[in-house]
This record gives structure tokens, C-alpha cells and sequence, in this order.
């Protein structure tokens, strides 16, 4: 596999949510509007490709025993940072993501890319893999959150579409909307696949 | 790749370089973020006590004061009289999690402006509580003739639609923010007269 594969293989064809569907708790959780999932996935875009540089780096100085707790300490390490920094940077984010940022650290994908490709892999290809993973992570968040912002609060990234006060289908930014809108891109993504 | 011998030494000194590693690389960064977190902080706080104090009055000086674990921001002029307060007050009661107010109280018990400091709602529906459509129902309500429940509770204030829980709480932080003042006003008073 090259190298642009590695990269592109999270985008589309293993994106971590329509296809591996791993990490469904922040992004059905997050995604209220186009701009929370945003932020999220470039949050765990961030955690994703640094730490799978970190753990390809240390992998043949990891024992196989302690590999998982080794893997939770540095990418905790790298949430802690993202954390910190929006914390300071960008506070009106950091609010309304709350908890889910330091939930980024038992987010399965990132253990899961560091298992299963970057404590295998070099460098080079486990910071491919990671950014791309990542990105495939954030392109899902948007288009969940967009459509579950238009649908529901009737704006895109806050720019109002309807007036302040029209009636939206407000059940697209509670919960159950995150269920159908996620199932119904599943079933479109799944669609175009079999094609 | 072969993978490496697990042994107890070689277990124990991984673990405790990447730890401390981390550690370094964490304090590092909490020392690095630290002024711009409290700096967001303190600004935040000081909007709020602006916003819900502005008023045609001047103040000329704010004083901090925390009773009964409210914090009061008590504005005088410079003739040492009371203005009013922007205090800090919160509820548990909310949907999903702690409501904080900054509510503004001039000085003859009036809600001046309200501000949300934090909330955790529903997006779309509780979360509406920081539109000026619902809390600027009770600028210039005097709690006296104004009853701070909910229509539903047999009070004055419109909830939200479909967030009743979360005015509910809304309007008891406010409640007790007029409350506390109501019960703390002539010390405010004198307070203001002692430093002249």
C-alpha cells in the first residue's frame, strides 16, 4: 500500500464513521451544528496524527505487554494539550464541546489506529494514516452537523437561512435526529459503494 | 516487526519515561495556556458585570463580595451611593447540568439585564435561554410586583417552548439573585456610605 493510499483510504473507503463506524458517541453527541462537528474532528485530527507520529516512533521501545497503557499515556497527553489550548484560544468552542474534548482520549479510533497501524508501521505512513483517518473523521462531523444545523436551528455555520423566530424540526438537533441523519448517510454511503 | 520481550524491568522503565515524559510535556503546556485561560476568564466575568450593569449611572468603583457562596459585584458611584449588583448566581436544576447567571440589580431591587455565564442545554431548546427573546422579559422587573416562576408554576415569566425545565431553572438563579440582594441591600448601602 503507498503512501497515498494510506492517506486516502480514511477519507472514503475506511472512513471511521460511514464505514468502520468507530467513535459513534462524539459524533452523534457533537454534531448539533456545522461548526461543533467541525471543531471536533479537527480536535481529534490533531490527537490522531500526533499521536500515531509518537507511537510509531516509540513502538520498537515499547515492551508488548504494556503497549495499551504506554498508547492511553500519550494520546491523553496530546487530548490534555488540544484542551488546553482551545481552553485558552478559542473558549465559545471549548464550551459548548465541554467534556467531549477530554473524551477524545477513549475515543476508539485513536487506539485503534495506533493498535492496528501505527505500532506496525513507520512514520511516514502511520502520520498519513492518522491525518487522513482524521480528516475522513472531520469531513463526516460537518456534513452530520450541517444538515442536523440546517434541518433543525434553519442555519449553516450560523449564517441564518430562515428568520429568528420561523418553526424548524427541532428534532434534528436532539439525539433521535442524530440517529436518522447518521443512518441515512450509512445507507447513501453504502449505496454508492455497492455500486 | 518482532515484537519486543515483555520483561519487568524493561516494562517498568517504558511506562515510567513515557509517563514522566508526558508529565514535562503537559506542565509545559498548562504553564504555556495558564494566562490566556485566566485572562478569557477574568473578561468574560468583566463583560458580564459591565453588560448588566450599564445603566445611565457611572460607576466609579465595583466591590467583590461572597455571601453564602454568591458572589456580589457591588457597584457605587463616586458619591459612594449604591447603583446596584451583578451577582453571580446558579441553579442545579437545569435539563443537562449547572445554569450560571450574572444578573444585574440596580439598586431598588430591579432586574436591570441578565447575562449567561454558563449552560449546558439543549441546543435549540434550552439553550435558547441566551437569546435576548427570552431574557429580556425580566429587564426592568421589579420581583416585587413581577412573580419569577414560570406560568406554568402560577409565576409571570414565558418559558421557552418546549424547555419549561430549563426556564424553571433560569428563573430560580434569578430568583435567588434578587433574593440574596433584597436580604443583603442595607449592608450594600452602608458599605457605600463607610468609605466616603
Amino acid at each position: 500500500m503507498n503512501n497515498w493510499q494510506n492517506f486516502t483510504k480514511g477519507l472514503i473507503k475506511e472512513n471511521p464513521i460511514l464505514v468502520l463506524l468507530l467513535g459513534c458517541c462524539p459524533t452523534l453527541a457533537t454534531t448539533t451544528s456545522a461548526i461543533n462537528g467541525m471543531s471536533m474532528g479537527l480536535a481529534t485530527t490533531f490527537v490522531l496524527t500526533m499521536s500515531n507520529l509518537c507511537i510509531s516512533l516509540l513502538k520498537n521501545f515499547i515492551p508488548d505487554k504494556v503497549r495499551i497503557p504506554c498508547f492511553i499515556v500519550v494520546i491523553a497527553s496530546f487530548v490534555t494539550v488540544v484542551q488546553l489550548a482551545m481552553q485558552a484560544y478559542v473558549p465559545s468552542i471549548y464550551e459548548t464541546l465541554g467534556l467531549f474534548i477530554p473524551l477524545i482520549v477513549v475515543n476508539c479510533i485513536v487506539l485503534g489506529r495506533a493498535e492496528a497501524f501505527a505500532s506496525k508501521n513507520p512514520v511516514w505512513p502511520s502520520i498519513l494514516d492518522g491525518f487522513g483517518m482524521g480528516l475522513g473523521f472531520t469531513m463526516s462531523l460537518t456534513i452530520l452537523g450541517s444538515i442536523r444545523e440546517i434541518l433543525g436551528s434553519g442555519s449553516i455555520f450560523n449564517f441564518r437561512l430562515v428568520p429568528e423566530d420561523a418553526n424548524t424540526i427541532l428534532i434534528f438537533v436532539l439525539a433521535p435526529g442524530a440517529f436518522i441523519v447518521l443512518g441515512y448517510i450509512i445507507a447513501i454511503v453504502n449505496k454508492l459503494k455497492t455500486k | 516487526m518482532a515484537k519486543k520481550e515483555s520483561t519487568l524491568g524493561n516494562m517498568l522503565i517504558s511506562l515510567a519515561v513515557i509517563t514522566m515524559v508526558s508529565g514535562g510535556v503537559l506542565g509545559f503546556f498548562y504553564n504555556m495556556t495558564k494566562p490566556g485561560i485566566d485572562k478569557v476568564e477574568k473578561e468574560k466575568n468583566e463583560t458580564a458585570i459591565n453588560t448588566v450593569l450599564k445603566t445611565d449611572a457611572v460607576i466609579a468603583k465595583i466591590e467583590t463580595d461572597t455571601i453564602d457562596d454568591m458572589i456580589y459585584n457591588v457597584a457605587y458611584d463616586d458619591s459612594g451611593s449604591l447603583i446596584g449588583a451583578a451577582i453571580k448566581a446558579s441553579s442545579g436544576k437545569g435539563f443537562s447540568g449547572k445554569i450560571e447567571l450574572m444578573v444585574g440589580v440596580l439598586a431598588d431591587g430591579t432586574i436591570n439585564n441578565i447575562s449567561v455565564l454558563t449552560q449546558s442545554e439543549t441546543p435549540g431548546l434550552g439553550a435558547n435561554m441566551v437569546n435576548e427573546k427570552f431574557k429580556s422579559q425580566y429587564n426592568g422587573k421589579n420581583p416585587a410586583t413581577f412573580n419569577l416562576k414560570v406560568k406554568k408554576d402560577g409565576g409571570d415569566v414565558d418559558a421557552i417552548t418546549a424547555a419549561t425545565i430549563s426556564s424553571r431553572a433560569f428563573s430560580e438563579a434569578v430568583e435567588n439573585a434578587t433574593k440574596g440582594f433584597a436580604a443583603n441591600r442595607d449592608s450594600f448601602i452602608k458599605k457605600g456610605g463607610d468609605n466616603e
